[in-house]
């Protein structure tokens, strides 16, 4: 039989993948052996022991035996509890990895809805069931949903992370082999949840560039955020020249904000979803509750671009139109 | 009080027969055999919804069954098989015909509660059924929001509710059995000579009354969410949806222990017995009962690794699932070490509690991996985790549950099962098992998600073989439905212990008087005295 049709493993295209299947490994031949060992030893007393059978069954129930069965029963559970403890430690250290985004990774922007991914690239590209991304660079992608709860996952990267609505979870990945890769829906989410799959494209740099270029939006996604910012008349407040009392977006982002019950919060993706769509969680120090809510009016790919647009603020002297 | 001294006929089953003798009986062993007929017919729809999920995967493309039903299927699979079938399969059977007996009492302290609890649970099960009449529903066993509460348009309301009142019988069972185990033990029976099975009721009854309760609770807030759209788990609504999925876990996870404790407590007296040794370290296997019940309350965060939960309360979860998982692993090493110098024979009760010990052994064993946190985000809602519960759930509880029916069921029935044919089917039940569920476990890796009824073409030799499995499974869950039946009438009469086990229940008839007893017992040895290594007389 060809080999090909009984696969064992998928492919290990990601900077993690060799980790996870180290782990993967080790796990296999540890619990391979203790399979092994009970099935021995079951295997060996069902024989020996079997009703009828002339093995010698004398035990002299000594304060001896009593002390050798005391270390069994201690030694058969600090065992495991070792390996255990060690095995927890090394896979928690993976994870974390996995959790921890590094600085100079490229957003890409993704939102779940039935039965579609939905993705956005800064530079304004748009994708739909389908990533492409360059090889050998770090990825974030910053998701949401538009409805219930989705999970990306990209087995060929061992990579995975729930979508939920009304928040934003990060996923990351350095690509390590160019090639095309299953992405899966793998949270249920209703009749098609099945067909909520897709490709992923690791392509080489130039590729990427050359494909960049060829699919590139009229805008970029901060300046479509910018026309978003003016077409909701978020600018008759925020923006230059407004004469209303609101908080000014330039240099916000990642920085921390005074609120005005005394606490204080990191102005992240999350914050400004919260600020146009329930303008009442967090109020800065200093200003009046006079923000109305944009719950309802505006579509998630319009808050990414939003969001996009207000990350773009950060350097004060560039207003971000190209 | 011997057999010998009762009339043929003057039995449980045989006072006062008739149907409304039975519908009406406060007979904790009457309720015992109601529940066996009810949860019997559940299992059987339950595993056709199985049979239809294993058919339509053997093609890449779901040729079977259209989408939209292969979702209703999976879930009416989970629903029936969790709530309707493996909850009360070992408690309300084999449970609410042992412990008054095994611990030396006349009946459960509530025999009017009790038999409540029979009919909560079949009025449950009938609106579970009509949910499945009606149309079905597309949610999965889980339940989770938003999709179940706001965008699903099936019979979500009727399913719940069924869950929601099956609940309760839970919960009434439970008491009964806490209430029962503390005050009605009979002389001489002191906390630490009750066979394990009794801790086993014990553990799984404190969690039922526990747990259970935060599923109603869950249960009742989708249906307020869902019919007057008040927001708790909808973020559009202002709720948070991962609230659903802490409150779902922390009844569902220890549901888990709900299942598999009572397994542990049948596989200790079937091994024992035919070893005709003691259970190898009776304390510690009693307190790992207690330990695996009250841990199993800390650890629902594991289903949670990649939901979006902080990393730190993940990391938590995953420190205190690898705690839990000792005293698991120390089980399974005692019950190998109560063969050693054993006289080991090998009647069917046996074969199903080894195969019990082998498969629960794997399904413990790949727990630990989804326990890793960096390991489960590639596995968690793969083919993996479904093979692991499944080897937890089915290939543990399920042959247990087989295993104590067959070593109770010449006392039940007074009559001996065919002995060739439930080997058989022990060996059948095993292979068609492994056959069906190994392969999940290479899919799994492969990244094989949970819910698809179609999938890449490179996954389909896995699914076949499985589905190959699944044919010789259902094979060996369908033969004792027969063999069974057939020797209600022609099997041979059971003396009061065939098997020379310990355990009072072994000093009544078979089957029992109605009233157990005719005189209170006294108790003056351990559990599990058999006369143990060296003895031939053992």
């Amino acid at each position: 039989m060809n080999m090909e049709h009984l696969p064992l493993f998928p492919e290990a295209a990601s900077s993690i993948a060799n980790q996870v299947d180290t782990l993967y490994f080790v796990w296999l031949g540890l619990s391979g052996a203790v399979a092994l060992a009970v099935a021995v030893m079951v295997v060996w007393f069902a024989v020996k022991y079997r009703a009828g059978s002339t093995a010698d069954r004398t035990l002299v129930e000594d304060a001896e035996h009593h002390r050798r069965l005391r270390w069994i029963e201690i030694t058969w559970s600090a065992i495991p509890l070792v390996l255990f403890l060690g095995m927890f430690v090394w896979s928690t250290e993976v994870f974390y990895q996995g959790a921890t985004v590094p600085r100079n990774a490229l957003p890409v922007y993704l939102v779940g809805k039935q039965w579609m991914w939905h993705v956005e690239h800064p530079g304004g590209e748009r994708e739909i069931d389908e990533l492409h991304v360059p090889l050998g660079r770090p990825i974030e992608l910053v998701m949401t949903s538009q409805d219930v709860i989705h999970s990306f996952s990209i087995p060929g990267f061992r990579v995975k992370q729930d979508v939920l609505p009304g928040r934003y979870t990060r996923l990351w990945f350095t690509p390590t082999r160019p090639g095309d890769y299953h992405l899966f829906c793998t949270q249920y989410c209703g009749a098609d949840h099945s067909r909520m799959i897709g490709r992923v494209v690791v392509m080489e740099p130039t590729a990427f560039e050359h494909w960049l270029s060829a699919h590139a939006g009229a805008q970029t996604m901060a300046a479509r955020g910018a026309a978003r910012f003016r077409q909701y008349g978020c600018s008759g407040c925020h923006g230059a020249n407004a004469t209303v009392r609101a908080p000014r977006l330039e240099g916000l982002f990642g920085k921390p904000v005074q609120l005005q019950d005394g606490q204080s919060v990191i102005a992240d993706e999350r914050f400004i979803r919260d600020a146009v769509l329930l303008p009442n969680r967090n109020v800065p120090a200093g200003y009046e509750p006079t923000m109305p809510s944009y719950r309802g009016q505006i579509g998630e790919e319009e808050l990414l671009e939003i969001i996009e647009y207000v990350k773009s603020l950060d350097n004060v002297t560039q207003e971000v139109v190209r | 009080m011997s057999s010998a001294m009762l009339a043929e006929h003057d039995n449980y089953l045989y006072k006062e027969f008739g149907w409304w003798a039975w519908l009406t009986t406060l007979d904790h062993k009457r309720i015992g055999v109601l529940y066996t007929i009810t949860i019997t017919a559940l299992f059987f729809i339950g595993g056709s919804a199985a049979a239809l999920i294993r058919l339509d995967l053997i093609t890449p493309h779901s040729e079977l069954v259209s989408i939209e039903t292969y979702n209703k299927l999976f879930t009416m699979h989970g629903v029936i098989m969790v709530w309707f079938f493996l909850i009360p399969s070992i408690p309300a059977t084999l449970g609410n015909f042992l412990v008054p007996i095994m611990i030396g009492a006349r009946d459960l302290a509530f025999p009017r509660l009790n038999l409540a609890s029979w009919y909560l649970f079949v009025a449950g099960g009938l609106c579970a059924i009509y949910a499945l009449v009606a149309g079905g529903v597309d949610t999965g066993w889980t339940f989770y929001t938003p999709f179940s509460t706001m965008f699903s348009n099936t019979h979500v309301f009727a399913v719940v509710a069924g869950v929601f009142v099956a609940g309760f019988s839970s919960i009434l069972t439970g008491l009964n059995f806490i209430v029962t185990i503390h005050q009605m033990r009979a002389p001489g029976m002191t906390w630490f000579r009750l066979p394990l099975f009794i801790w086993s009721m014990y553990a799984t009854s404190l969690i039922l009354v526990l747990a259970t309760p935060v599923l109603a609770m869950t249960l009742l807030l989708i249906a307020i969410e869902r019919t007057f759209e008040i927001g708790v788990f909808n973020p559009a609504l202002g709720g948070d949806p991962l609230l659903f999925q802490h409150l779902f876990w922390f009844y569902s996870h220890p549901a888990v222990y709900i299942m598999v404790v009572p397994a542990m407590g049948v596989a200790s007296e079937i091994i024992s017995c035919f070893c005709r040794n003691p259970v190898f370290g009776y304390r510690f296997m009693a307190y790992a009962i207690l330990a695996i019940a009250a841990f199993g309350f800390l650890v629902w965060g594991h289903h949670m690794f990649v939901s979006g939960q902080s990393a730190y309360a993940g990391t938590v979860f995953s420190l205190l699932t690898f705690l839990v998982s000792v005293p698991s692993a120390v089980k399974v090493f005692n019950w190998t070490a109560t063969l050693y110098k054993g006289r080991i024979s090998f009647e069917a009760p046996m074969l199903y509690a080894l195969g019990f010990v082998g498969l629960f052994t794997i399904g413990g064993l790949t727990g630990l991996f989804l326990a890793s946190m960096g390991l489960d985000v590639h596995l968690h809602d793969t083919y993996f985790v479904v093979a692991h519960f499944h080897y937890i759930m089915v290939g543990g509880a399920v042959m247990a549950f087989f295993g104590g029916m067959h070593f109770w069921w010449p006392k039940i029935t007074g009559r001996m099962y065919p002995e060739a044919w439930a080997r058989f089917t022990a060996l059948l039940m095993f292979v068609g098992f492994n056959l069906t569920f190994f392969p999940q476990f290479i899919l799994g890796y492969l990244g094989m998600p949970r819910r698809y009824p179609e999938y890449p073409p490179e996954f389909q030799v896995w699914n076949v073989l499985s589905s190959a499995g699944a044919s010789i499974l259902a094979f060996g869950y369908a033969l004792p439905l027969f063999y069974l039946a057939w020797s209600l009438r022609h099997g041979a009469q059971s003396p009061a212990n065939p098997w020379r086990a310990k355990g009072l229940e072994w000093q009544v008839s078979s089957p029992p008087p109605s009233e157990n007893f005719l005189t209170t017992p006294i108790v003056t040895e351990d559990a599990y005295a058999y006369s143990g290594t060296g003895s031939p007389h053992g």
